[in-house]
């Protein structure tokens, strides 16, 4: 589109030259570009998940333990039990310490001792998962003797909490005070308040943390190479090694065998499938609004 | 909090913000109260123990090999578990190249993509384009790698590498046998990984800056790029700093795709194709099957030295990110 010299009264406005036009367009594009160099990949991760992973996913792979090597066959069975018995296990540590925490930050946390504590999370939050690994492994399996699910979970456990701590406190504070004072105002004492009154307000967000978090963990391979261990057999005990989806899919990855390859991608598949789930149910959750009592 | 609030502070209250204390005290039920009060704050004292037991534990757990060599233990090559000689520089240096070159390949990526999303996107698309992107950080790592191992490695040993090898063979960083696996797989997995966190962070920083410096700016007759490079990213250039250094953060202690495609060989080469070990990796790798006192104390010093370096990268991307999006809400970005 031409840009002629437009006279606003005695100024005359400069038509934008050629090169600056050519700049912002090549700029759009580098942008648009970059976008789809990045969409690329995610397309592609998704497309072969689902093209290797579909035909390798029958009742057999659901249902059995891993066959030996050589033998067709043989499933993931125990080891998608055993990334649910070893999230279970987790989250029975990690949701109520990260909820309890973040009510102690939104509630009596406006001091210096809560800045050290929302430090500490943020701290927390960025130790790499193999580190929680060498510290879950020095703290349990040398405890114990052996490697264990209890381990695992524990190591899953220290990564979820200040996830949890972090978005509990934030829920928790966008509850209005005069929801608070209401109550107070019949006399009901602090603590019913907190929990049966802002906690309650905030639920959904609070839900919302923890699903994240878990969402988090649910692939996480490396604190579990030496702590849950991994296991080809069925196992409920607490203190005996254990099989996990994520590390299953690793050591089948890594195998030189092609039957082995193809369990990896239906394994990753059923994995990626219950995260994006769990995501998008949190993704649901927050576009319907947090707070249904908040103004 | 205080006991009952004098008069002044009613017309504070009467200004409704989140943080202000409630006005009116809570019936006197002091024991239950109490009780709760220590509750919480014991799960908060948890969080505080947590921290410290990592330290403890990585600290005591690593003494043996610190004793042992010193801080000679960082700048040795010699990784030999038989004769109990231990150095950490190739796994140092693969833990370097390969998140820097992460970085290279994925910070004009990362910042284009939210530079698109924050000032160029039709808003319908807005949202669409920045759940997805999100979704690539939700993706598991043991997943990238997977894919890595059986589509963009043999794709980088068939086509990419040749052609790297034949127009930039000169530089002596593409040389040498293209097995596919190496450093450089590695690197690009890992950018892969990091251009969700440092274009969100980046996506956030542009949003922080004040409608009105772009209004001035075009106001001035800018074109749409000098209005998005004088006015917004020249305001925000602190806050994307500390979202690239919250990407490096993430790429240092990256284990599993990293473990997968990088070759596993603790040699230092010039070329990019050549196999490497990164600090994560070699305790990955090795920590299960550490059979003596010393090689299990050498590893944990290697994830002590881990630890230590992604606490200082994440403080220091922390302040930079706040010193952009200060008074603004506070978001998570788990």
């Amino acid at each position: 589109m031409p840009n002629p010299p437009a006279q606003t009264g005695q100024f005359a406005i400069a038509p934008i030259s050629l090169r600056r036009r050519g700049m912002n367009g090549f700029v759009t594009l580098a942008a648009g570009a970059a976008v789809v160099l990045v969409l690329l990949p995610l397309g592609a991760i998704f497309a072969y998940l689902i093209y290797k992973g579909v035909g390798a996913i029958n009742w057999a792979f659901l249902t059995q333990t891993p066959k030996p090597v050589g033998e067709a066959g043989g499933g993931m069975a125990n080891a998608i039990a055993g990334s649910g018995y070893i999230l279970a296990i987790a989250s029975t540590m990690g949701v109520p310490i990260g909820i309890g925490a973040g009510i102690y930050l939104a509630e009596y946390g406006r001091n210096r001792f809560g800045d050290l504590i929302r430090f500490t999370a943020d701290v927390l939050n960025g130790v790499p998962s193999i580190v929680v690994g060498i510290v879950a492994y020095g703290i349990v399996v040398l405890g114990q003797g052996h490697f264990s699910a209890l381990a695992g979970g524990v190591a899953l456990a220290i990564m979820m909490i200040p996830t949890i701590t972090r978005t509990t406190e934030e829920m928790l504070l966008l509850v209005p005070n005069a929801v608070k004072e209401a109550a107070y105002g019949l006399g009901v004492s602090r603590w019913r308040t907190t929990l049966s009154i802002t906690l309650r307000t905030a639920t959904s967000g609070v839900i919302t943390g923890v699903m994240l978090a878990f969402a988090r963990v649910a692939g996480e391979t490396a604190p579990l190479l030496f702590t849950a261990f991994g296991n080809q057999y069925w196992n409920w005990k607490m203190n005996q090694p254990t099989a996990a989806l994520s590390l299953q899919i690793f050591t089948y990855a890594i195998s030189p065998f092609d039957e082995w390859h193809r369990q990896a991608w239906a394994g990753a598949l059923i994995l990626i499938v219950l995260i994006v789930a769990s995501v998008s149910a949190v993704r649901i959750a927050a576009s319907r609004g947090m707070l249904k009592g908040a103004n | 909090m205080t006991g009952p609030q004098p008069v002044e502070k009613l017309e504070v209250v009467s200004g409704a913000r989140a943080e202000t204390a409630p006005l009116i005290k809570a019936g006197d039920s002091h024991i239950s109260d109490g009780f709760f009060h220590l509750a919480v704050l014991s799960c908060g004292v948890c969080v505080l123990a947590l921290v410290g037991v990592i330290v403890y534990e990585l600290i005591t757990k690593s003494s043996l090999s610190w004793h042992a060599f010193g801080w000679k233990f960082f700048f040795r090559s010699e990784w030999d578990p038989v004769n109990e000689q231990f150095g950490a520089w190739p796994f140092v240096y693969g833990t370097l190249v390969s998140s820097l070159l992460a970085l290279v390949l994925a910070v004009p990526l990362a910042v284009g993509v939210a530079v698109f999303i924050t000032e160029m996107c039709p808003r319908r698309l807005k949202g669409v384009l920045a759940f997805t992107t999100e979704l690539l950080a939700a993706i598991p790592s043991v997943i990238y790698g997977l894919w890595a191992i059986f589509v963009m490695v043999p794709l980088l040993r068939e086509y990419v590498e040749p052609l790297l090898a034949r127009y930039l063979g000169w530089t002596g960083l593409f040389e040498g046998t293209p097995y596919g696996i190496g450093m450089l797989a590695a690197g690009i997995i890992l950018a892969i990984m990091v251009v969700p966190i440092v274009s969100s962070i980046t996506r956030e920083v542009m949003t922080a800056v004040p409608q009105q410096q772009r209004e001035a700016v075009l106001a001035l007759g800018a074109t749409r790029w000098e209005m998005i490079r004088t006015g917004v990213l020249r305001n925000a250039r602190a806050g994307i700093l500390g979202g690239v250094i919250l990407g490096l953060g993430r790429a240092l202690g990256e284990t599993m795709a990293v473990t997968m495609v990088i070759g596993n060989r603790p040699e230092i080469a010039r070329s990019l194709f050549a196999p490497g070990y990164t600090m994560a990796s070699v305790i990955a790798n090795e920590f299960s099957e550490a059979t003596s006192d010393t090689y299990l104390s050498a590893l944990v010093e290697v994830g002590l030295a881990l630890f230590l370096v992604t606490i200082v990268v994440n403080i220091l991307a922390q302040l930079l990110v706040w010193s952009v999006t200060r008074g603004m809400p506070a978001r998570s970005h788990a």
